[in-house]
């Protein structure tokens, strides 16, 4: 025991000996949580602050084309910028300048109105309430385009949900076209009275389980565990990294001479670094707690999650450091371990869901994503600071990041036996 | 007393052995050198009496023991002086000697009093606050030394550890392992320095391609070697003049 708390306190030494190191360990996952958060929260509040700025092609200069101006308008997402000139909006987009030009036909108005009267007249011709069909005066097939340029930089996401949003206000212009078509058709004299009530019948109401009623998710509590857990693995490199040194420093030779099992020298080094990984989350929720509210940022809501937060960042913790150990042992170069671990740490955070949540990937992603430790750490915390569970519906993800932990090191403790053997 | 018997090592994937069918006995007490070319098998020789190593064949026992059966036991006995500085360039040269130590089992007071006096005599005390880093050559081959012998072992391997240093330096490292050797234990050392070994060592054996060519007391050898006056004579005599290059 007191050679594990020797090893302990000479890994305490190194570490804070490295400033570098510790600038890396501590305070930069707080400027990612902070990046990230500020621009998630910005996006989330794009809505009502900052609009995206788009152009607006009429060459309608009809009801139609004024209302999808005002729908555009009233979502509060878009900033419409009016363009006389397709060609020029089509150059401003391309060139990056804007996001999106939105080009509205021709004549769309008089021929939406036209077309939607046709059918109207059709319909009531069979029901026998219209004497006479008269043959139709637009060309058959003929349909309006709506042109939408895209900047080529933009993200699909952001497409599809700009042409679900125009999708959908022209959809109600056209139901209510359809509607004043029938009032007009149906009432014999122009009446004040609505025939029909043109207000959506089905809304969407949201409901939110009994027990997270009071809190809200919010960008804070998405991030600050998501980014905590990034961080906490972020620790396999420094580990890694400090491992390898040993190595080409001799050190390691020589406490491979000296009568202390590998266990031992792996035992300080994860007490050292466990302990990192607790105060890398309690400093990110010191920032969620203290400094988010005062850069205009939704604060998140502790109470009572406390300990069960501090037991899945341990256990995260320890599955971390299991794979900084088991690295360290493998590599034998700084330039091997550095890149490899990087990179590993953010193929396991894409995989665990820290980027795209798990729901919104492909079928084999989400397989996969169940061998990420970072998905089990995710869903712990998730658990703790979304759902309000207690510590037995924990008790699945931690087990799994602690067997993480000790299938690494047993690893670990085995390949160095057996290099041993050279 | 080490006793070396048909001790080989091939490494996965050489051709050749490193070290073929050495028997040698090391008495208690004794300062043997083992001498030779680049690449003749002294630090792989070393490196399997000192447990880094497993051996291809053969066996070897160090004061009775053996790493199969009583590897901790026989890791509390020996000390090894690694040919790199093997230190924490970061931490003192307190911390690393007392880090060291520690993995020796040994604490408190006993330890703080064991690297005073060793330090003391090596001329360090007053470096002993200070980063490895900032030391010179010299310096962090003496507390190389001292992070091997705190706890007194019995055997004392020692791979080049005056490579490097000033003659100061070596000086005191050659003299402080004599008091050692007084005291009692027995020193395995490899060396370069041949004029060195010819003064220090009670016995010296000529290692070469992995074979012991020859062992005996320096005078031993030089008087046996033909119009040999120097034990630099004997090794070139012995091994030749061809230069040993290898990767």
């Amino acid at each position: 025991m007191y050679k594990l708390w020797a090893s302990a306190y000479k890994e305490f030494l190194l570490l804070i000996r490295d400033l570098g190191g510790m600038a890396i360990l501590f305070v930069m996952p707080l400027i990612l949580l902070i990046t990230i958060t500020l621009i998630q929260n910005n996006t989330f509040k794009t809505i009502n602050d900052s609009k995206i700025p788009i152009l607006f092609v009429d060459n309608d200069k009809g009801s139609v084309s004024q209302q999808i101006n005002k729908g555009l308008t009233s979502t509060n997402a878009f900033e419409v910028i009016n363009k006389v000139s397709e060609q020029e909006a089509k150059d401003l987009v391309f060139k990056g300048d804007y996001q999106l030009a939105i080009v509205i036909p021709e004549n769309l108005s008089s021929d939406l109105e036209i077309k939607v009267n046709e059918n109207v007249d059709g319909i009531l011709a069979k029901f026998g309430v219209e004497e006479e069909l008269e043959p139709s005066i637009l060309k058959k097939d003929k349909k309006k385009e709506v042109k939408l340029y895209f900047d080529p930089a933009t993200q699909q996401s952001f497409k599809s949900s700009v042409k679900n949003g125009i999708d959908r206000v022209i959809s109600g212009i056209e139901i209510q076209t359809i509607y004043r078509a029938f009032e007009e058709q149906l009432s014999e004299e122009p009446s004040t009275e609505p025939i029909f009530d043109t207000n959506s019948f089905i809304s969407f109401k949201e409901i939110v389980p009994e027990s997270a009623k009071n809190t809200i998710p919010n960008a804070s509590q998405h991030n600050i565990p998501a980014w905590s857990l990034f961080a906490i693995f972020f620790i396999i490199l420094p580990l890694s990294i400090n491992m390898v040194k040993e190595k080409s420093q001799g050190t390691f030779v020589r406490l491979r001479t000296n009568p202390v099992s590998y266990a031992t020298v792996l035992g300080g080094k994860t007490i050292v670094y466990l302990g990192v990984c607790v105060v890398q989350f309690i400093l990110m929720l010191l920032v969620g707690l203290y400094l988010f509210p005062v850069i205009s940022l939704p604060e998140i809501t502790i109470t009572g999650k406390l300990p069960l937060l501090l037991i899945v960042s341990l256990f995260a913790g320890l599955a971390a450091v299991g794979l900084g150990l088991l690295l360290g042992t493998v590599f034998k170069t700084h330039e091997q371990s550095a890149p490899f671990g990087a990179t590993l740490v953010v193929i396991l955070a894409a995989l665990g869901g820290v980027w795209v949540p798990v729901f919104a990937m492909p079928k084999f992603m989400q397989v996969l994503s169940n061998i990420s430790p970072m998905n089990w750490g995710l869903n712990a915390f998730y658990d703790v600071f979304l759902r309000n569970v207690g510590f037995s519906e924990i008790i699945p993800e931690i087990t799994l990041l602690f067997l993480f932990f000790i299938i690494t090191t047993t690893i670990a403790i085995l390949y160095n036996e057996k290099k041993i053997a050279v | 007393m080490i006793t070396i018997n048909q001790l080989s090592k091939k490494y996965i994937g050489a051709e050749e052995y490193s070290v073929s069918n050495i028997d040698l006995v090391i008495e208690n007490q004794e300062i043997f050198g083992l001498l030779g070319p680049n690449g003749a098998g002294k630090t792989t020789l070393i490196s399997m009496l000192s447990s880094l190593i497993k051996p291809t064949e053969g066996s070897f026992t160090i004061n009775g023991l053996t790493y199969k059966q009583n590897k901790n036991k026989l890791k509390q006995i020996i000390g090894i002086v690694p040919q790199e500085y093997a230190l924490y360039p970061s931490l003192t040269a307190y911390e690393n000697l007392f880090y060291l130590g520690s993995m020796y089992g040994l604490k408190g007071n006993k330890l703080k009093e064991l690297i005073k006096q060793h330090v003391e005599i090596l001329g360090l005390t007053d470096f002993l606050n200070k980063k490895i880093l900032h030391f010179s050559g010299g310096m962090k081959r003496r507390i190389n030394l001292i992070g091997s012998i705190l706890h007194e072992p019995k055997v004392l391997f020692l791979d080049e550890p005056t490579v490097g240093v000033d003659v100061q330096s070596k000086n005191a490292i050659i003299s402080h392992l004599k008091e050692l050797n007084k005291n009692g234990a027995t020193i395995v050392y490899t060396s370069h320095h041949l004029n060195e070994a010819e003064s220090f060592c009670t016995r010296v054996g000529i290692i070469d391609h992995g074979k012991l060519i020859c062992n005996g007391e320096p005078s031993e050898l030089i008087k046996l070697q033909e119009g040999a006056r120097s034990l630099e004579e004997v090794f070139i005599a012995k091994t030749g003049k061809e230069l040993r290059d290898y990767v």
